[in-house]
This record gives C-alpha cells, structure tokens and sequence, in this order.
C-alpha cells in the first residue's frame, strides 16, 4: 500500500497543487498586502495560494485512501522531444529565420512520434515550409526573416 | 419592432465579400477540424487567433465562431460514419447514428443530423437576436459587487457542471486565476510573479497558455496513447431521409433545440451535457425505447440539434456580460479584448456592427455547412485517411508560429512549450483544463471588481448580499454548490460522466 503511493492520483494532485500554492504564497510575501478596504497587490495572490494550498491538502489526504492509478499508456519521449522542438523553434526563430525554425520544428515533432519515416519527413517539412513562407511571410506579411544567420 | 430592423442590418454587414470569406473560411476549417479526430475547435481557434491581428474585428469574429460551430458539424459526420467522435459533442451521436451507418441507412442519419444542427442553429440565433438585447440592458446597471459575484457564479457553476471532482475543478478555477494576475498590478503597478522577464509585464498571453495546454499538450497525450487504429468507413448511397424519418425525427428536433437552448446559458456545460440530456430525453419519451442503440434516428436528430443549440447560446453570456461560458468563449473574449474591444454589456450599443453582424453570419454559416456537409460527404471522409504522424507536425508548425507571431518572442514560445508539459501533466493527474482556461481569463477582471467593491463598500464584504443583483448570484452561487455536495447531484453527475 505504500508503494502504491506512487500510482495514487488524487495524492500527486495534491502535491502539485500544494506545491504551487506554497510558492505563491512564498513570492507573493514580497508584495504589500494592503487593507481590507484597499487591498494591495499582495492580497488577491495570497488568498489564490492559500485556497491552492487547501485544495491540495483535501486532495492528498482523499490520494491516501483512494485506490484510482494514473492511467498507464503515456510516452517519456513525447513529453521530452515534443517540447523541445518547440523550444527550439522559438530559438531559430530569432537567429537562423523560418526555414531552418520549421525544419527543425517538424522533424523534431515527427521524432517524438512512434513511427519516424525519414522520407515522409522530410516532404512533409518542405511541404509545410513552403506553404508557410507563401501564407505568413508573403500573403500576410508577417516580419519574418526566411533565411538568415546570425 | 427593432428586432427585424436589426438583423436586417446584421446582414448587410455579414453579406459583405469579405465577411462571407472569412465565414467561409471559418466553417470550412472547422468542418475540416471537426472532422478529424485528436484535434479540436480550443486548439484550432487558439492557434488561429494571431493571425487575425490583422483583419477587422469583425469577420475576425465570424471566422473564429464559425470554426467553433463548424466543428459541430464535422464531429457527427465521423460519428456517424466511423464511431468515432470526432468532437466530445458528438460522442451520443455514435450510438444510434452509427447504428444506422451500419444498416445501409448513413445517409440519411447524416441528413438528418445536418437539418437537426441546421434548425437548431437558426432557432439560437434567433434566441441570441432575442435575449441579448435586454440582457445587455439589464446588466448596463451593474457596479463592481454585482460584476463580483457573477464571475463568482459563472466561475463556480463551470466547476461544478465539469466532469469528475468539484474539489478539482474548483482548484484549476483559482490556479487559472492565479495564472491571469502574473504581470503589473494595474492599482499600484508593481510586477507580481513576473520575475524580471519583460515579457511577463503585461501578463502571460492568453494565446501563449491555451495553445500551450491545448494543443502541445494534447499531442503529448495522443503520442502516448493506443496505437492508432486503422478504421472502415460506410459508403453512402442515398442521402434523402424517407417520410417517415422525417415525421419520427421532427419533434426530437424541437425538444433537442429546447434542451441545448437550456444548457447552452449555463457556465460549463459543454455541448456534450446537452446532447447527452436530449438524447436520455428522447429515449424518455420513445413509445418504444428498446429502439434506441439499435438505429434510431431520434437518437441523431434530438442530440444533434442540442449540441448546435447550445453551441449557439453560449455566446449570449459572452456577447452581453462578457462572461464566457466555456472555454471556447474564452477565446472569443480573449479575440475581443485583443482587437481593443472591452467586452462586456456595452459592446452591443457601442459596436452594434459586431454584434449584429456576428448573429447574422452565424445563420448564413449554418447555411453554408448544410450546404458544404451534404454533397461533399466523401472528401471530408477520406480526410479520416491521414494518418496522425502527418497530422501532428503539422499543428505543431502552426502553433508555433501563431505564438511566435504575437510578439516575435522566443520567450512565448518556450513558455508554450512549458506549459504544454504542465497541461499534460495535469490531465495525466486527473484535472480538467477548460475550468483553467476560464479562471485565467476572468482572472483580473475578478481581482479588479473585488478591489473596487471592496473600496466601495468600506472594507465591509456585506456589500455583496446588500445589493439585491448581487444577493441572487451569491444564493445561486451557494445553491451550486450545496447541490453538487448533495449526493443524488453526484451519482447523476457520475452517469454523465460515463
């Protein structure tokens, strides 16, 4: 039963949620709480942590004696290469321009997939590229450099 | 009689080129979306909304709500044909509408299910030509309390209505609430959870965390998910429903419309409430229920035309108190504010255009689907033959540049990419993210209205029960919440759920 713990939905829950609250109420420390009547900056984000943190504890304590799993059935390497190829779009965005951007952007996601062929890839890169460049940059405008280095 | 002179001038607005374009373009992508399972109208319309900077507030407007309905549409076509719910509002739709497809009877189940959306979009239409205006009126004469504990309400009647734990949804309300005040604090000006990144002085962009949370964090899901199933589909021969279909299906039209109507007011039902109570509905009513599972065109037709309703009537709140309703009404309000519009009870007076325009467009969209669903059922269904692999970088490329284009910040995009991993993670553990979503939205209006009545009421909190608007939101507000602690409440609300 206690290793089960670490299946136990409604107790991850509530960590997260304490976990959260607790920094908010930590950060929002630094900001003037006010009065009733004027309440300063401080006094919303304080009462969100607390309810945040209240939530959690009612969800953790219930995680104790609830017998519900996480769901089995996610993928480690969506949840890694997925964001990542994102986070490397916005990176050559601003230093290498939209083509090398979506290049990497598509192929990365296509890695995080289950199925990666090569082929397929990469028309469907060239594919989405040019249908890009032709809408957003040309049709629409929008400032983007297509292809620069720096 | 204004009503008639209104919508007159509603459709002068929305018969112009352009807006019949983006309208056009709207319900086209969302048939497209609706369609195909794994991605949704959230996503699509967060993604898109960068790119209607540019356009005028209201075939901005037009095109975003026809990609909401459209996707009604396109979601009972892969229903009916695949079993497959290609929308969560058409999961009734699969039960009998499939059943039909499988006795040769497709066609006219996606007839029906298209006449069924067709007359329930045009009744809400005029519901919304109906009520908003005096709503709007009514809430012109509200102060700061009275805003407050509506918000309140709307806040705690979306988390009650959510599926599974209130505990949950309610918790999802504050940390989305908590999420929308990162940035200056508009009374004194000091940055709250910003730190020292210029780009969260003005706040988190709404864009940024839906499509974060919805569209990255919805592949992440998918990419764990079961294998992906390889499906058949039915071909349709005759697409003409027989008499007798159409005396049988008419009446679970009207009670359909009645119920999504009812349901599409109330804060956070989604269209799937509704068409789930129109089709227990029908089958309440049926001479013979046995029928039911087994084909029966009731079983389309009310649904189909509750979900349409309801898709309709969520934007009454929206339109009229600035108070979405559901996550898609989010995003509406979201667009609004983006095109420098301040939602609320005097966008009908100030920018009568949009108003009207927008309810006059969402008719002729309703037109144009009935119009685009019927003869062009088989190129929407060979849609289902891409396969997700192709599908998913695809949204991915687009995601991206829709958040790369709101600033031209690096800075979104990985914030995006955060919020993805967040957003899975938290539907992994159980939570809902549209009750996020709102929270955020309604986020600094409510700290905003909570401060001025504060100050108006001298630090005294009575100044919400003393007003009398503001007293019935509050009692309905506890209601809500009495009733869902109630355990009948809760044994229904786990049918629903399964």
């Amino acid at each position: 039963m206690r290793l089960g713990l670490f299946g136990a939905k409604d107790f991850w829950g509530g960590i997260v949620l304490i976990a959260i609250g607790a920094a908010a109420l930590f950060l929002a420390r630094e900001y003037p709480l006010g009065t009733v009547v004027r309440m300063g900056p401080g006094y919303f984000p304080t009462l969100l942590g607390a309810l945040l943190v209240l939530f959690g504890t009612y969800l953790l304590v219930k995680g104790l004696r609830s017998t519900e799993r996480i769901e089995a059935g996610w993928s480690p390497r969506a949840l890694i290469v997925l964001p990542l190829s994102l986070a490397l779009f916005g990176f050559l965005m601003d230093r290498a321009g939209l083509v090398a951007a979506l290049a990497a952007l598509v192929v990365g996601s296509a890695a995080a997939g289950r199925e990666f062929r090569p082929v397929e890839v990469i028309l469907l890169a060239g594919f989405l590229i040019a249908f890009s460049v032709a809408v957003f940059v040309w049709s629409l405008g929008l400032p983007y450099p297509v292809l620069v280095w720096r | 009689m204004d009503l008639l002179g209104n919508l007159i001038f509603g459709f002068g607005i929305a018969f112009s080129l352009q807006n019949l374009l983006y309208c056009f373009v709207g319900v086209l992508v969302g048939t497209l979306i609706g369609v195909l399972p794994g991605i949704g109208p959230l996503a699509t319309i967060a993604m898109l909304l960068p790119i209607t900077y540019g356009v005028p507030p209201v075939a901005a407007l037009i095109m975003l709500a026809g990609i909401y309905y459209g996707a009604q549409y396109g979601g009972s076509t892969t229903a009916i044909l695949v079993n497959l719910p290609g929308e969560t509002s058409s999961v009734v739709t699969c039960i009998d509408g499939y059943q039909m497809a499988r006795q040769g009877r497709a066609g006219p189940a996606l007839a029906i299910a298209a006449i069924a959306s067709f007359f329930a979009g045009t009744v809400g239409t005029l519901l919304i030509a109906l009520f908003a205006p005096p709503l709007a009126e009514f809430a012109l004469k509200f102060g700061s309390p009275e805003y407050f504990s509506l918000m309140l309400m709307g806040l705690v009647a979306a988390a009650a209505l959510t599926q599974g734990d209130i505990a949950k949804s309610l918790a999802m309300v504050v940390l989305g609430l908590l999420l929308g005040i990162v940035g200056n604090d508009i009374h004194s000006g000091i940055p709250r959870f910003v730190f020292d990144v210029t780009e969260l002085t003005d706040g988190i962009g709404f864009i940024v965390l839906a499509v974060g949370v919805f569209a990255v964090g919805e592949i992440i899901a998918n990419l764990g998910s079961a294998n992906e199933t390889r499906i058949s589909t039915f071909g349709v021969s005759s697409l003409l429903p027989t008499r007798q279909d159409m005396r049988q299906a008419f009446a679970s039209i009207l009670r359909g419309t009645g119920v999504g109507a009812f349901f599409g007011v109330l804060p956070g039902t989604g269209p799937a409430v509704a068409s789930f109570a129109s089709y227990v509905l029908e089958k309440k009513v049926a001479r013979d229920p046995s029928r039911f599972g087994h084909g029966a065109i009731e079983g389309v037709a009310g649904p189909e035309a509750a979900n349409n309703a309801d898709a309709q009537c969520k934007f009454i709140p929206m339109l009229t108190l600035g108070l979405p309703v559901s996550g898609v009404m989010a995003l509406m309000l979201g667009a609004l504010t983006v095109q420098g519009i301040q939602p609320g009870p005097e966008v009908m007076s100030q920018r009568p255009d949009l108003f009207w325009g927008l309810i006059a467009s969402m008719w002729i969209g309703n037109l144009m689907l009935l119009v685009l669903n019927l003869p062009l059922i088989g190129i929407w269904v060979r849609l289902l033959d891409v396969p997700y692999r192709l599908l998913f970088p695809a949204i991915m490329a687009f995601a991206a540049i829709g958040i790369y284009s709101l600033n031209n910040s690096a800075f979104e995009v990985y914030l995006a990419a955060m919020f993805g991993i967040g957003g899975f993670v938290l539907v992994k553990l159980g939570f809902g993210l549209a009750p996020l979503l709102l929270g955020f939205v309604i986020g600094p209006m409510l700290e905003d209205n909570l401060r001025r009545s504060m100050l108006m009421g001298r630090g005294d909190p009575s100044i919400f029960i003393t007003r009398p608007i503001s007293l019935c939101f509050i009692i309905a507000t506890v209601l809500i919440l009495v009733l869902v602690a109630l355990p009948g409440i809760r044994e229904r609300r786990r049918d629903i759920a399964e």
